[in-house]
């Protein structure tokens, strides 16, 4: 199970990657979205993954009797999505404020704040 | 919820059964109130008058609990105080340790100036749409990731200083504003997002995530797991939050866009923060795979340095210079991480913060500059020192002081780090520090040459000015404080000789979150 998931991430993160690297600021917001989704995956992943047996602690006992999958990681993950859902709802509408403003949504082209061709500074005074 | 049929739970195991004392609650205390003061203001956010008001007494209150906080932890040691009162590892821990407590009080010190010089630069709309509360929640954010034991925790501090930047950067809906946030944005969440992975792969390696549990398990583990990768992901992580070398450019495309008292407190405090995980990640938790990566961090941090500084010589704008001039320094702190030891630590330390007073200073010069010469470009600006000879001097101090020349803050560190690279033999880095630190002159030295000294020729250029109390003050108090530093160094070098000490040699740290050794 842990293999295919492993598996299931690495095309994640592949894609995300791939997304990221192109001049368009809605497929990076996209591989934004799914690198979040990649890095959940890895950590629910990281915890154990087994449906056998529930993480209950047995009476009398004090630590959980077989390898139950983690608890933990699953929380984590509850915080990332929370997080990276603001994120990415914050990142989209800043995308579309620069789609508006910025008339492009090619970052080669989004040189307002840094211009192309700027004068050199003065040699002498 | 059925305790009840057996023998009573022996609690004790799980919880801390003695009560919290006053000195534990300090420990929180700058994050809980940075997030209560923050809730308020935005609950009143339609009182845009008492905004400030509120907004300075709560960081003068900030600053005076930092000073309780390091005045504590300076007399007891680190501190340690639970959430919930679950016993570490279980629950969340903040521990504060010196290099912590230091951070979070110049950080709150930082703020507190900025807080001032606010009242200045930010106008009625910008009080309206919510600058105080956003720099409330960046302060809980900032203070948490200082105070923080846990590295979940600093990965949730990360975000929550990074979405009231967002805020604070896009305040104002500017064009280049607009253009700078975006950049700014996708590459510090993408860093974020690193650093995340980075926790993912060590809590499945660890199966805990608190930072002094994960200090006295590493070397156990070390032989079994790729904890070398981990700690390749975290430098390339924090590296990126710092703006180190091959991962900088969101810096110089960002800081100059804002307001200028939001430039002011990001150069001020967020690469510190990145540069902060980075010894606590790098120094304390994983010291042997820092020492294999010493000489790739040396090279990042002479590369950073270099670029940041030619950066700064091509640039014209008064800002962008500045931004680089920031990268530059992040530069010399990641060769102090590399060369390693009491010195190199020691003087990242005092490197970071000096930086933290310095940089946020010379963005006030640059605000400044900006109103009186109505431009900012170093090309057309002129005449500053015939209008305010008093501001032209702490200008002037504060180029000094970043350049790393005496008697200013800079200095020291500068001595530390040359020193320290030269004792492990690493000539060449020794040689960027001081290459680096004469460039930094140079570029300084022309942007006061050009902005000051040149005779304006614009016809409204004569006559001096007054400048209001609310912008000087704050540029003079972190001046002086900078000079200061330089002329009387000890007490503050004897505190972070210390501080790296307790991060090279963790036991202090340790036994405060596990008393007696702990469960286990």
């Amino acid at each position: 199970m842990e293999t295919w998931f492993s598996l299931l991430v690495t095309l994640f993160f592949t894609v995300a990657i791939y997304l990221l690297l192109s001049k368009s600021v809605i497929r990076i917001l996209l591989g934004v979205a799914i690198l979040g989704n990649a890095v959940n995956l890895l950590i629910f992943t990281g915890g154990r993954l087994t449906r056998d047996v529930p993480p209950v602690i047995a009476e009398g006992a004090d630590t959980l009797g077989g390898p139950a999958a983690n608890a933990l990681p699953q929380a984590l993950i509850l915080t990332a999505i929370v997080i990276s859902f603001s994120f990415f709802a914050f990142l989209l509408v800043l995308a579309w404020r620069a789609y508006e403003d910025l008339a492009t949504d090619n970052t080669d082209e989004m040189r307002v704040a840094e211009p192309v061709s700027e004068p050199a500074p003065p040699l002498g005074y | 919820m059925a305790v009840s049929t057996s023998a009573p739970v022996d609690l004790s195991a799980a919880l801390v059964l003695t009560p919290t004392s006053a000195a534990e609650w300090l420990v929180v205390l700058p994050v809980a109130w940075c997030l209560a003061v923050g809730a308020l203001l935005m609950m009143l956010r339609r009182w845009a008058i008492l905004q400030p008001v509120i907004a300075l007494a709560a960081l003068a209150v900030l600053v005076l609990i930092d000073v309780a906080l390091l005045d504590h932890v300076a007399r007891n040691g680190p501190t340690t105080m639970v959430m919930g009162r679950w016993l570490p590892p279980f629950g969340i821990a903040f521990t504060v340790d010196l290099t912590g407590a230091l951070f979070a009080l110049m950080a709150a010190a930082v703020a507190f100036a900025a807080g001032i010089f606010s009242l200045a630069d930010i106008n009625e709309s910008g009080r309206r749409y919510g600058f105080y509360p956003l720099l409330m929640l960046l302060m809980a954010g900032v203070s948490g990731a200082f105070l923080t034991g846990d590295i979940f925790n600093l990965y949730v501090w990360f975000e929550v200083l990074l979405i009231s930047s967002f805020g604070l950067l896009v305040l104002g809906s500017e064009r280049e504003q607009i253009d700078g946030t975006v950049k700014y944005g996708f590459l510090n969440l993408v860093a974020t997002t690193l650093f995340l992975v980075a926790t993912g792969f060590l809590y499945a390696v660890f199966g805990t995530l608190n930072m002094a549990d994960i200090a006295r398990k590493a070397d156990e583990l070390r032989a079994g797991a790729p904890l070398m990768t981990l700690v390749g992901l975290y430098v390339l992580a924090f590296g990126m939050k710092a703006a180190a070398f091959p991962v900088n450019f969101w810096l110089p495309a960002s800081y100059h866009t804002p307001r200028v008292v939001v430039s002011a407190l990001f150069a001020g405090l967020l690469t510190k923060v990145g540069i902060y995980a980075l010894i606590r990640v790098t120094v304390m938790l994983f010291p042997v795979e820092r020492e294999e990566l010493s000489f790739v961090l040396a090279l990042i941090g002479a590369l950073t340095m270099m670029v940041g500084v030619l950066g700064a010589l091509a640039q014209t704008d008064f800002r962008r210079i500045l931004g680089y001039l920031v990268v530059s320094g992040i530069g010399s702190m990641v060769a102090g991480i590399a060369i390693g030891g009491p010195g190199g630590i020691g003087g990242a330390i005092f490197y970071a913060l000096h930086s933290m007073l310095v940089m946020t200073g010379l963005y006030f010069a640059s605000g400044i500059a900006m109103r009186l010469g109505a431009d900012s470009s170093i090309s057309t600006l002129a005449g500053l020192y015939r209008k305010h000879v008093g501001f032209a001097a702490l200008t002037l101090m504060l180029c000094f002081a970043v350049s790393g020349l005496p008697p200013f803050s800079g200095f020291w560190p500068k001595v530390m780090l040359v020193k320290a690279a030269l004792d492990i033999g690493a000539w060449w880095l020794a040689a960027a520090l001081l290459l680096v630190g004469f460039f930094t002159m140079i570029a300084t030295g022309r942007l006061f040459l050009l902005a000051y000294w040149r005779e304006s020729t614009r016809p409204d250029a004569g006559g001096t000015t007054r400048l209001p109390a609310k912008t000087f003050g704050p540029l003079a108090a972190l001046t002086l404080l900078a000079l200061a530093l330089g002329v009387y160094p000890e007490p503050l070098l004897a505190m972070i000789q210390n501080a790296a000490a307790g991060l090279a040699e963790p036991s202090a740290y340790l036994n405060s979150v596990f008393p007696a050794g702990g469960p286990q």
